[in-house]
C-alpha cells in the first residue's frame, strides 16, 4: 500500500507543482478538490431544477418533452441539460481524484476514519442519481439501463424478482414505476446532500465553495463544452428492440458492461467486497497512533489560541476545573487529535527561553514536548560547523530535509511546521545557534495538516498568535513551502538562502536585538 | 510566470478537463447487442400446484381447533417446483426445475431467462409442469418465430389464457 501511495504522490506532486504555478497556490484546483464537487453539485441542483419545469413525468411523454427542451429551447434548455450532465460527470471526476490524493497523502487514518468511511456512500449515492437521471430520459442507453439495473435487482431477495417484468414490452411500461423513478431521481440527490453534510461535519473550516476565480473558470468550461458538445439523447427507447450499440457516460455506467459478461450475483459480490474494502482503508496496517495532546493546567490560562488553530476540532473550552482564576480551560478530546502539535505551537507559554526551570507549556505533545524540541534545537545547532550556518524546522510531511544536512545545514523534524512556536526561530537567531532559519513545509495551501503552512506564515507576518517578535529579523529567515519529491529545489533554494546570509553581517548579537537572559 | 503564461496554462488545464469529461461522457461507444442476433426471453410468474391433496379433517382433529378456524379440510401451504423446458428448432437448450418462492415454499415460481439467438426462422417449444405428477408436462406450445437483428421477444405463462403466449 506504502508503495502505491507513494506512486500516486509521485504523479500528483509535479501536477500540484504546475497548477500553483499556473493558477497560484490558493487557487490551485487540486488543493480544493472537495469544494469543486459541491460546486459541481450545485450546478447539477440548480439545472435540474431548470429540466423539471418542462419534463413529462410520464413514460410516453419524457423522451419528446427532453427533445423539445434540447431542440426549441437550445439556447437555455439545451445548454442546462448540458451543464446538467457534464457538471454530474465532472462531479465523479473530482470525486475520484479527491479520494486518491487524500488515500495517497495518507489522510484516512486515525480521526479522518470518519470522513473516509462517510466518503464511501456518497460515491455509491452520486452513482445511483446518475443512473435514475439516464433512466428518466428513456432513450436506448435509458432502455439498456433499465433493463439491466431490474435485472441486477432482481436477484436480491428483497425484491422478488419481478422489476424486470416492468421492461418486457411497450405496452407493459408502467406510468407509475416511472413516476418512482423521478422521485428517486430527487430523493437520492437529496439524501446525497445530507451524506456530504455529515461527511465534513467533523471537519473543522470545511471548505465547501472553491476559489471565485475557478467557479468561473468552471462555469465558462461547462458553457464551452455546451455548445461544442451539446448533451443529446439516443434513439427513443423501443421495448422490441434490443439496443445495439450505446454512447455510454462511462462516468456512470462504467460497470454495466459487467453485468452483460459477469453473472449478476458475481457482480453484486463484487460491489460488495470493493465498498467493504473501501470502507476499511483506514483501520488497514500501518496505523501508528499518535498519542494525543495534553492540558498542563498549570500553565494554561484558558487564551483560547489552541482551540483557534487546531484543524481537527479536537480541542475545545471548558469551565475551569482546577480554581485557578480563569474562567476556561482547554480540554483535548484524544479520539479526535491527530497529533500534529499545532497547538503546542500555538500555545503562548510555548517558549525555549526559560533557563531556570524546564520549559513546560499549556498544551504540549507526549511524544514531542517542547523541551525535547528545544534539546532538539540546540543538538542541531551544535552540528552546524560551516559557515552562513542554517537551522532548518522542517515539517515530516515535507521533503526530506534530513537528506540535506551537511555542515552548514542542521535539521529538526516536526509533525507540522506549525508545531514550531515561533519564539523558537527568535530563540535560535538571538542566541547565535545559527546564522539563518529556514522553515520547510508542505506546499502553499496543500498542507497535510490543512492550515499549518497558513497559520505558520500568519504568524511571522504578525497576522495571527502567537506573533514572532518583532525584533526577529526577518531576512535571516526563509520559508520553503515544498512538495515530498522537491529535493533538488529544496537544496537549491537552501544553498541560496546560505549565499544570502553570507553576504549579510553576521547575525545579530543577543545585546543588539535586545535579549535579555531569563 | 508572466499572466500570459498563466492565463495561456489555466485555459490548457480547462480545455484538458473539458476534453476528460466531454470524452468519456459518451465515447468510446459500447456494444451491448450484436446485430447478427436477437433476443428471446422466457418471463413469467406462476405457482405450482399444492405439495399434496387436500385432506379431510376428521371430528377430533376440528374439535382441537378453535371455533374459527375449523375447516374441514387442511391444505399444505408448499408448491411443487415448475419443470419447465425451452427447445431451440429441436433441441433443449434449456431445462430448470423452478422453485416457488416464499419462506414457506408457497409463492409462485418465477423464470426469467434470456437466449440470445442467431436471426431467421426459428422453431420455439416450451414446455411446463405444475402438478405432482413425475414426467410429462401439462402445458406445451410450439412458436414459429421469425427473428430480425435485434429483435426482442416475450414467451410469457398465463394459467387462464390457455398457456403460453407471445408477449406484444
Amino acid at each position: 500500500m506504502k508503495f502505491i501511495q507513494s506512486l500516486l504522490r509521485r504523479g500528483f506532486e509535479p501536477m500540484e507543482a504546475a497548477l500553483s504555478r499556473v493558477f497560484t497556490p490558493a487557487w490551485n484546483p487540486f488543493y480544493q478538490l472537495g469544494a469543486i464537487g459541491f460546486f459541481f453539485l450545485w450546478i447539477v441542483v440548480a439545472s435540474g431544477v431548470y429540466i423539471y419545469i418542462f419534463f413529462d413525468t410520464s413514460i410516453h411523454g419524457a423522451y419528446s418533452s427532453m427533445e423539445r427542451l434540447t431542440y426549441d429551447q437550445w439556447y437555455f434548455g439545451g445548454v442546462m441539460r448540458s451543464f446538467h450532465r457534464y457538471a454530474s460527470d465532472g462531479m465523479v471526476v473530482v470525486m475520484a481524484l479527491h479520494m486518491l490524493r487524500e488515500f495517497a497523502l495518507d489522510r484516512f487514518r486515525g480521526v479522518r476514519w470518519f470522513s473516509w468511511a462517510t466518503g464511501t456512500p456518497v460515491i455509491w449515492l452520486v452513482i445511483i442519481s446518475g443512473i435514475t437521471g439516464y433512466w428518466l430520459v428513456w432513450d436506448q442507453l435509458a432502455q439498456y439501463i433499465a433493463v439491466n439495473t431490474t435485472e441486477w435487482l432482481d436477484l436480491l431477495p428483497i425484491f422478488g424478482g419481478t422489476i424486470a417484468r416492468n421492461f418486457l414490452t411497450n405496452t407493459g411500461l408502467s406510468d407509475r414505476f416511472f413516476t418512482l423513478l423521478v422521485f428517486l431521481h430527487i430523493a437520492v440527490p437529496l439524501f446525497l446532500v445530507f451524506t456530504l453534510w455529515i461527511h465534513i461535519v467533523r471537519v473543522s473550516r470545511a471548505k465547501v465553495n472553491p476559489a471565485f476565480g475557478l467557479m468561473a473558470g468552471i462555469t465558462l468550461m461547462l458553457l464551452v463544452l455546451a455548445f461544442i458538445k451539446p448533451a443529446l439523447s439516443q434513439p427513443p427507447a423501443d421495448m422490441a428492440l434490443v439496443p445495439g450499440e450505446l454512447a455510454m457516460d462511462w462516468y456512470y455506467l462504467a460497470f454495466f458492461p459487467l453485468l452483460d459478461s459477469w453473472p449478476g450475483n458475481l457482480v453484486w459480490a463484487f460491489a460488495g467486497i470493493a465498498t467493504l474494502l473501501l470502507m476499511v482503508v483506514p483501520w488497514l496496517p500501518r496505523g501508528r497512533r499518535v498519542p494525543a495532546a495534553v492540558v498542563d493546567l498549570d500553565n494554561c490560562n484558558g487564551c483560547t489560541r489552541c482551540v483557534e488553530d487546531c484543524p481537527y476540532n479536537a480541542v475545545t473550552m471548558m469551565p475551569r476545573s482546577d480554581g485557578k482564576p480563569f474562567p476556561q480551560e482547554a480540554v483535548v478530546k484524544p479520539k479526535l487529535c491527530v497529533g500534529c502539535g499545532i497547538c503546542a505551537g500555538a500555545c503562548p507559554s510555548s517558549t525555549p527561553f526559560r533557563r531556570a526551570v524546564e520549559p513546560i507549556t499549556g498544551i504540549d505533545l507526549p511524544d514531542r514536548p517542547i523541551k525535547v524540541l528545544r534539546q532538539d534545537t540546540e543538538q542541531a545547532a551544535a552540528r552546524l560547523t560551516g559557515p552562513s550556518s542554517i537551522l532548518v524546522y522542517s515539517c515530516r510531511y515535507s521533503v526530506a530535509a534530513k537528506d540535506l544536512e551537511n555542515s552548514n545545514i542542521a535539521v529538526v523534524d516536526l509533525p507540522c511546521i506549525a508545531a514550531l512556536p515561533p519564539s523558537f526561530i527568535d530563540y535560535v537567531l538571538s542566541r547565535k545557534l545559527a546564522d539563518g532559519v529556514a522553515l520547510v513545509g508542505c506546499p502553499d495551501s496543500g498542507c497535510y495538516n490543512r492550515f499549518g503552512v497558513e497559520w505558520m506564515k500568519d504568524r511571522i507576518d504578525r497576522k495571527r498568535d502567537p506573533h514572532l517578535r518583532q525584533r526577529v529579523p526577518r531576512d535571516r529567515i526563509a520559508a520553503l513551502w515544498i512538495g515530498r519529491f522537491e529535493k533538488a529545489k529544496a537544496k537549491r533554494e537552501l544553498q541560496a538562502f546560505s549565499q544570502h546570509l553570507a553576504q549579510m553581517t553576521p547575525a545579530h548579537s543577543e545585546e543588539d536585538a535586545g535579549v535579555k537572559r531569563v | 510566470m508572466s499572466s500570459v503564461f498563466k492565463y495561456a496554462g489555466q485555459g490548457v488545464f480547462y480545455a484538458a478537463l473539458a476534453a476528460l469529461i466531454g470524452y468519456f461522457s459518451t465515447t468510446p461507444a459500447y456494444r451491448h447487442f450484436p446485430e447478427d442476433q436477437a433476443l428471446l426471453r422466457l418471463a413469467f410468474n406462476h405457482g405450482g400446484a399444492p405439495v399434496t391433496e387436500c385432506r379431510k379433517r376428521t371430528r377430533e382433529e376440528l374439535a382441537k381447533l378453535p371455533p374459527n378456524m375449523r375447516k374441514p379440510q387442511s391444505c399444505p401451504r408448499g408448491r411443487v417446483s415448475l419443470a419447465v423446458e425451452l427447445a431451440l428448432d429441436g433441441e433443449t437448450i434449456y431445462r430448470d426445475s423452478a422453485k416457488p418462492t416464499g419462506l414457506f415454499g408457497d409463492g409462485p415460481s418465477k423464470i426469467y431467462q434470456k437466449f440470445a439467438l442467431p436471426v431467421g426462422r426459428h422453431k420455439i417449444d416450451v414446455r411446463m409442469r405444475d402438478s405432482r405428477r413425475e414426467s410429462g408436462f401439462d402445458y406445451e406450445r410450439t412458436f414459429d418465430l421469425d427473428l430480425g437483428p435485434r429483435h426482442s421477444m416475450v414467451i410469457d405463462f398465463r394459467a387462464e389464457g390457455g398457456g403460453f403466449i407471445i408477449l406484444k
